[in-house]
């Protein structure tokens, strides 16, 4: 089975079913392991106490944010080059994921930098990029709501996308020189202490776990893009049968709807 | 080249006599550098310290205000279809259009800068600075808002989401753009490196900038 299979729709909603309970499972397993091991196993820190444990899920989130970014654009590639049918929603599952997950990264870290920072929010380098990450994908979102014709958006959306990946890098290096500018002490530092391997264990299991996770939310968000297509092509198609069955005269067939 | 003249000419002429032209841009930026002194009083030397910022948010709002007519107009009165189908490479129609958009619009915004500079009590070599950074960096907001304006044509009222797409990408220009305008002497490296890198992203739009607003000009036409 090759990736030209999968553009069908029907095939990929198959394998989704196959697939999905497992993925389940394992995203359950693994999170429950992880948990464990992040909240009884793993030591305090003998300088931030117990929110170090916060670490174990800002990390993950923080990874799955630019991994989100990463499938959209890959995505955009396959539906700008190819017009892969999927690739364009599986670019429009991705950007709310995605906002989520900056969302949970940023949040996390605002509640772990009241104790440590004495404050919600420091304008540092790796903080800057995040909040300009999480408006692109919001902007993305909004930009997905705001063209109806799904196929026109999709490639309007790759588009931004592509050119936001390119940007997504200079931005960071810019705003890393802005920050070394403003504030030459950082408060990250860039070469931290080596971690322990109690606490790189329990952080590599929720690593896993969260990108089971996505990869979870990722299959069943595009499920229910297709569903949400599927049920706009039928509305639009009755929306045509109706009058003519009115009438009773002419019985048009239906329009082929999209897919 | 002689029909890009006359696009030029065209679009520059349909720039200065539709809506009021180049000055409501250069009245709008008089207007928000004068509703900083309010937020932030009176006080001359914090104006002078901040100073060349407010010129560039001034500036970087004001293009973001003229952008959603870039090709929207022409979309309204299906010139834009025409462009589309003329034969000519459509990244070189964007270029002029963006040419001729900046020279209507964002060349009036530096010339004022220099006027503007004075009440917010910058000295000679501030506002020499802030205006050479805007002359080198205003073009490239002109052209990577051309994505936005490009992305955001089919909408009727796509103005404010092109400026929530396009303030990202616009971070790095500010960034470099307000360094270098606060930099100390020209000749130095503090001065030197970011306009260097100014530079750099200008001519990093005029390559990106109108490939995808093409790209996505061409997606948008029925």
């Amino acid at each position: 089975m090759t990736l030209y299979d999968l553009a069908n729709p029907t095939r990929f909603l198959k394998l989704v079913k196959i697939v999905l309970p497992w993925l389940i499972a394992a995203t359950v397993i693994a999170l429950a392991v992880g948990l464990y091991f992040a909240f009884f196993k793993a030591p305090e820190d003998y300088q931030q106490g117990q929110t170090v444990r916060i670490m174990f899920v800002h990390v993950p989130s923080a990874q799955l944010a630019l991994m989100c970014y990463a499938m959209m654009a890959l995505s955009s590639v396959g539906s700008l080059v190819w017009k892969h049918p999927l690739a364009d929603v599986s670019a429009k599952a991705s950007a709310p994921i995605g906002a989520a997950f900056t969302f949970l990264a940023l949040f996390s870290g605002a509640v772990w930098g009241k104790p440590m920072w004495g404050a919600f929010w420091v304008w540092d380098a790796r903080l800057t990029s995040f909040l300009v990450l999480f408006i692109m994908y919001l902007g993305i979102i909004a930009l997905w709501k705001a063209i109806e014709d799904p196929i026109k958006a999709a490639k309007v959306n790759a588009i931004i996308t592509l050119v936001g990946v390119i940007n997504v890098v200079i931005i960071k290096f810019s705003v890393e020189w802005w920050n070394t500018l403003h504030q030459p002490a950082s408060i990250i530092r860039a070469d931290g202490p080596a971690i322990h391997s109690s606490i790189l264990i329990p952080l590599g299991l929720m690593a896993l776990a969260f990108v089971f996770l996505f990869v979870t939310l990722h299959l069943m968000s595009m499920r229910n893009e297709i569903m949400r297509r599927r049920i706009r092509a039928m509305r639009m198609r009755a929306a045509s049968v109706v009058p003519a069955a009115s009438s009773s005269t002419i019985t048009k067939p239906a329009p082929a709807g999209a897919r | 080249m002689n029909w890009m003249k006359c696009l030029f000419v065209r679009e520059y002429q349909l720039a200065n006599r539709v809506g009021g032209g180049a000055l409501i841009g250069v009245l709008f930026f008089l207007a928000v550098v004068t509703i900083f002194p309010f937020g932030v009083g009176p006080d001359m030397i914090l104006l002078a310290r901040i100073g060349a910022a407010i010129l560039w948010i001034g500036a970087l709002l004001a293009t973001l205000l003229g952008l959603d007519r870039l090709f929207q107009a022409d979309r309204e009165d299906g010139s834009l279809e025409l462009l589309v189908m003329s034969g000519r490479p459509l990244e070189l129609v964007v270029l002029v259009k963006c040419a001729a958009h900046w020279t209507a619009t964002g060349l009036p915004l530096v010339l004022a800068t220099p006027i503007l500079s004075l009440f917010v009590g910058l000295d000679f070599e501030s506002i020499v600075r802030v205006t050479l950074t805007l002359l080198v960096g205003a073009p490239a907001l002109t052209l990577l808002g051309a994505v936005g304006a490009g992305v955001t044509v089919s909408m009727r009222r796509g103005g404010v989401l092109l400026s929530i797409l396009v303030i990202p990408l616009a971070i790095p220009i500010l960034i470099f753009g307000v360094s270098a305008a606060m930099a100390g002497a020209i000749d130095s490296n503090n001065f030197l490196v970011p306009f260097m890198f100014l530079c750099a992203l200008t001519l990093f739009g005029l390559v990106v900038g109108p490939l995808a607003a093409a790209a996505a000009l061409r997606v948008s036409g029925d």
